[in-house]
């Protein structure tokens, strides 16, 4: 495998999604770097979410290909896959723009929730959890352990047993991402994960996102509004407008593109070619 | 006063059953939002294969009764969930995404598949089991009247309550309960963090049909005969069961069923027994009238 292939986690071919006679997302390429934050964004309506709705098995992309390489160099083409195996083998975990926590459960058990599979091998399909094999106990204190971990890293710790439906907004914002990391995955999908946050807040987030990406190598695909999360953390932008690519390139390069300042402030069109 | 505490004994053993038979309503609802028509001739299902696997044991020679007892209620069990896992694979889970009514009315098919299908393998006639666990103990005697607690009613009440406590817990604290629960909130979802929801989903109609079986087990026990159409009228007393006590809600269905076979006891002992099916009945429209969210139920929120 070429140098080139192994630093891409994520390379998009070609994706296409239509609705009936809509053109949600058309003929998208783009690679996103392996332990790097990629942000996409672009104005409302640009077709970002979709982008993200076909990686993670939410739609079935018409046209295109999503090939994932994993540090092993194992190849998964996403498009093919079903949602739950995209988390749990192509190890793919995302975020909604509205929360999408399982509400009427506690904060620990939501981030439980997300290390199913490993769980579901060392208790043997359950068969072997229910008679208490110790190997499935040893791997239930683990999962609690990553859980706690986590949990206190979004300085969540002391809320552990609360339900997740009652936690504050930006808690709860947070509490889904640490549930997407609980599922170990190689690539996070965050859909606009600063929209609502004041910005101390949003600093804190930018921060975290860091984090992630520098102490457990994962790469992170980001779609935000909030410029000033996508400036300062990201190393690579991808600008969509009416589902098509118009710019990609570094936060420096994108600020200063005349394409990109006409679709978010609308110019006349001679001016932009 | 004597007369009451009896009533109040055989109504909580209808009940338990009831409750058992519920549970696998309210889970299924809980986590896919149908109702499972055919739950209630998985019930008649199970009460057979019970049937057959005792004049089996018998045939070669299984005479003690609570070793036949306990081979029973596995072979009847593991069968029964067999056929709660076929039923879901043909005739929901290929439907899953379409319109909210087809598998509903693919449950109402499945329904009459199984009664017919049992009435041509076993016969249209009751079928009988001679009474196996025997004797009573008196509990009060006022000279007038005998407060008697058959060993069969221990028998039902203990199980039902082991059962739904072993059950409780499972849901409460196990992975796969922990799965199931995170299923019922938001499927989709569930399957965005990996859990395998077909799988989940197939696990649901298997438990379910195993805690039918169980309570066919004792419905056959207690009343000694079955035929095919008794998982009909079982069923839909379950189905309100769950129902009164809040569709989805497991704490709910397990009350609801008590109450239903309570209600239904007394009716017949202080009213008329041709009128307890009504009695049963009214009570669900009054419920769903004043209280359409059942007893324990959650209002239903819409979601964003």
């Amino acid at each position: 495998m070429s140098e080139t292939a192994r630093d891409t986690i994520l390379d998009v071919q070609h994706l296409t999604m239509r609705f009936g006679g809509l053109v949600a997302v058309n003929d998208l390429s783009f690679k996103a770097a392996r332990g790097k934050i990629t942000a996409i964004i672009g104005p409302n309506g640009a077709g970002k979410t979709t982008v993200f709705n076909c990686i993670t098995g939410f739609y079935q992309p018409t046209e295109g290909m999503l090939e994932l390489t994993h540090a092993t160099g194992k190849h998964f083409l996403l498009e093919r896959m079903r949602d739950f195996k995209i988390a749990a083998h192509a190890r793919v975990t995302r975020t909604f723009q509205n929360i999408r926590l399982f509400a009427g459960m506690t904060a620990l058990e939501n981030l439980l929730v997300a290390q199913h599979n490993h769980l579901m091998k060392a208790s043997g399909f359950t068969v072997l959890g229910l008679v208490g094999w110790p190997g499935y106990r040893h791997a239930k204190r683990e999962a609690i352990d990553r859980a706690r971990f986590w949990l206190d890293r979004i300085g969540l710790l002391a809320r552990a047993d609360d339900p997740a439906g009652v936690l504050a907004y930006g808690q709860q914002r947070r509490l889904e991402i640490a549930r997407a990391m609980c599922a170990e995955p190689v690539l996070l999908c965050l859909d606009e994960p600063a929209a609502g946050l004041n910005p101390r807040e949003a600093h804190e987030l930018n921060k975290f996102l860091l984090a992630i990406r520098n102490e457990t190598g994962t790469s992170i695909l980001l779609i935000e509004h909030h410029m000033r999360v996508v400036m300062e953390i990201s190393d690579q932008v991808v600008v969509l407008d009416y589902g098509q690519k118009i710019a990609e390139g570094s936060p420096a390069e994108i600020r200063g593109d005349p394409k990109v300042i006409a679709a978010y402030l609308g110019v006349e069109k001679e001016e932009v070619a | 006063m004597e007369y009451f505490l009896q009533q109040l004994i055989n109504g909580l053993t209808l009940g338990s059953i009831y409750a058992l038979v519920a549970i696998g309503y309210t889970m299924v609802y809980g986590i896919i939002g149908m109702i499972n028509f055919a739950h209630g001739d998985i019930f008649m299902v199970g009460g057979f294969l019970a049937l057959i696997a005792f004049l089996g044991l018998l045939a070669i020679g299984v005479t003690a009764v609570p070793l036949a007892l306990f081979l029973v209620l596995i072979v009847a069990m593991l069968l029964t969930a067999l056929y709660g896992w076929t039923v879901e694979r043909i005739a929901y889970r290929p439907l899953r995404g379409s319109f909210r009514l087809a598998p509903l009315i693919s449950a109402i098919g499945m329904s009459i598949f199984l009664q017919n299908y049992v009435q041509i393998a076993q016969g249209a006639r009751v079928k009988s089991l001679p009474p196996l666990v025997t004797g009573a103990h008196v509990l009060m005697d006022s000279g007038k009247f005998v407060v008697q607690l058959t060993n069969i009613q221990i028998v039902i009440i203990v199980t039902t309550t082991v059962l739904m406590l072993l059950f409780s817990w499972m849901v409460s604290s196990t992975r796969l309960g922990r799965d199931m629960r995170a299923c019922e909130q938001d499927l989709k979802m569930a399957a965005l963090v990996g859990v395998n929801t077909d799988r989940t989903i197939s696990l649901t109609f298997v438990i379910g049909a195993a805690l039918a079986a169980v309570a066919g087990i004792m419905y056959l026990l207690y009343y000694g005969a079955i035929d095919f159409f008794v998982g009909f009228v079982a069923g839909v007393k379950a189905f309100t069961a769950a129902v009164l006590g809040g569709i989805g809600s497991l704490p709910g269905a397990m009350l609801g069923g008590l109450m239903i076979g309570l209600i239904e006891t007394f009716w017949s002992a202080y009213f008329s027994s041709e009128y307890k099916d009504v009695a049963a009945f009214s009570i669900l429209i009054l419920v769903l009238i004043f209280m359409p969210t059942g007893i324990l139920g959650r209002p239903e929120v819409e979601k964003v």
